[in-house]
């Protein structure tokens, strides 16, 4: 047996409080960054993603908190992302608990940020997250460019020439997302993730567009992910952390039970 | 009531390992220090460490905590992580080449590039995730912990001790590697126990618990 598939779970934090809350944990405050991870450890998550998008700079070390808290009670792998501009930022969550640091527009804005990070506090805990947008026209070959603001500003970097750069400059990992699919529930763009994880050595999570059980084995199955991440099916109880290791262990697929 | 000192070199989260420790163990005294006279009049001791191997190395070396180490490792029960066990080796390939503690001979490599499976599939580096640890000789940290249960890794460089009797664990990633080692009072593990769930956490209430006696 090998190395098992992960399953993340991602919460977007707003202010210290999980946005929309979590409709399935029996808790009693599902607004609660600590009690909604401690549900999901003893839900069997394998990991879990805090994307902070506290816009506020007032608010920005509410996040610190919330870190310090969730590290204290929960023990698997926590990875936070979200308005990371410099290494000290970097340095102050991991500081507070994190595992991994999550590093987005700022690695496009700068992208030595990415090195710079990787030197200190090494390869394993700096995640580069990937936001991509499908950019071919009709007839042509399959192209994805890199997207900052949501989706909304397009930089003219290819996708998969960014993957490759950002592992060479040392990204522990990529957080891929396709900003075409993210909230539609039809499923990953597959042809996308194939791209990217055939080009580069590292691990590669699949984001975006996650709507039911078969889309998590299909991102591993056929688009070669290492780890699957999704937050609507999970949060409001459509399914559990467990019915999606079944349904990906019945298609031999490793995961942790 | 005992003190459990985690040796802060300066490299790493040691939030969580001091967290655990404080669940499992809530009637003893945790503490984070980086002054070597508390970590040597401490009861049990444990060295996580992350990042590069010549930062880490650089580190206890400037801060006379690798002196601490070295006098505390065959004294009482020691509990290396990650890189708290990769320092304890002679060498690393690691930035061209490294200097370890030398407390367990032999070396730390980088997986191959491209690393694959038995069946010729690729293989990531880092190895990052969830593996099996087959439990390859009885120790008292296994216990309660089922064989094969799996432990959360992430690390792109692996020990090679030269005496394969200290191994205790191993686990399967393009071949099979050192996932935890033993010697005398000393157990350190590539796995991290504080990131293993409940049976990570077992791990380190047996660490807590042992005598030190393998």
């Amino acid at each position: 047996m090998g190395l098992a598939k992960r399953i993340i779970p991602c919460l977007d934090v707003d202010g210290g409080r999980v946005v929309k809350g979590v409709k399935f944990l029996e808790i009693r405050d599902a607004g609660d960054p600590v009690s909604v991870a401690r549900g999901y450890d003893i839900a069997g998550a394998d990991e879990i993603t805090f994307l902070d998008i506290t816009a506020s700079s007032d608010n920005r070390d509410t996040i610190l908190h919330v870190v310090e808290e969730v590290a204290s009670q929960v023990f698997i792998p926590l990875t936070v992302g979200g308005g990371i501009r410099e290494v000290s930022d970097v340095r102050r969550l991991l500081n507070a608990g994190a595992d991994k640091v999550g590093i987005n527009t700022a690695a496009v804005n700068r992208p030595e940020l990415v090195r710079e990070a990787t030197d200190k506090v090494g390869s394993q805990c700096i995640v580069v997250a990937v936001d991509a947008k499908s950019v071919a026209g009709p007839g042509e070959a399959p192209k994805w460019e890199i997207f900052t603001h949501g989706g909304r500003k397009a930089t003219g970097i290819d996708a998969v020439e960014w993957a490759v750069k950002m592992a060479e400059f040392g990204a522990g990992e990529l957080l891929l997302t396709s900003m075409d699919r993210d909230g539609t529930k039809i499923g990953f763009d597959l042809g996308l993730t194939k791209a990217i994880t055939d080009a580069v050595e590292i691990p590669v999570i699949a984001s975006g567009g996650v709507g039911n059980l078969q889309h998590l084995s299909d991102g591993v199955l056929k688009g070669g992910a290492d780890a699957v991440l999704a937050a609507s099916i999970f949060h409001f109880g459509e399914y559990t952390i467990a019915q999606a290791k079944e349904h990906m262990a019945a298609q031999s697929i490793e995961v942790r039970l | 009531m005992q003190r459990i000192a985690i040796i802060d070199y300066g490299m790493g989260n040691l939030q969580s390992v001091s967290k655990a420790l404080e669940k499992v163990a809530p009637t003893d005294e945790v503490v984070v220090s980086s002054d070597a006279a508390i970590i040597q009049s401490a009861d049990r001791i444990v060295c996580p460490g992350q990042g590069a191997a010549a930062d880490c190395m650089k580190a206890l070396v400037a801060s006379g905590l690798g002196q601490a180490v070295i006098d505390t490792v065959h004294t009482r029960p020691f509990l290396g992580i990650c890189m708290g066990l990769q320092v304890l080796l002679s060498r690393s390939s690691e930035n061209n080449g490294v200097d370890c503690l030398d407390i367990i001979a032999g070396d730390v490599e980088r997986f191959e590039n491209p690393l694959t499976d038995e069946s010729g599939a690729r293989l990531k580096v880092p190895h990052m995730g969830w593996s099996e640890v087959k439990q390859t000789q009885p120790h008292p940290l296994w216990k309660g912990i089922a064989d094969q249960t799996r432990f959360y890794f992430a690390h792109s460089y692996y020990c090679i001790p030269n005496d394969l009797s200290v191994v205790t664990g191993t686990t399967e990633y393009g071949r099979s590697i050192a996932a935890s080692v033993a010697h005398g009072n000393l157990f350190a593990c590539q796995f991290h126990p504080e990131k293993s769930a409940a049976s990570g956490l077992q791990l380190l209430e047996n660490f807590t618990q042992w005598n030190g006696e393998s």
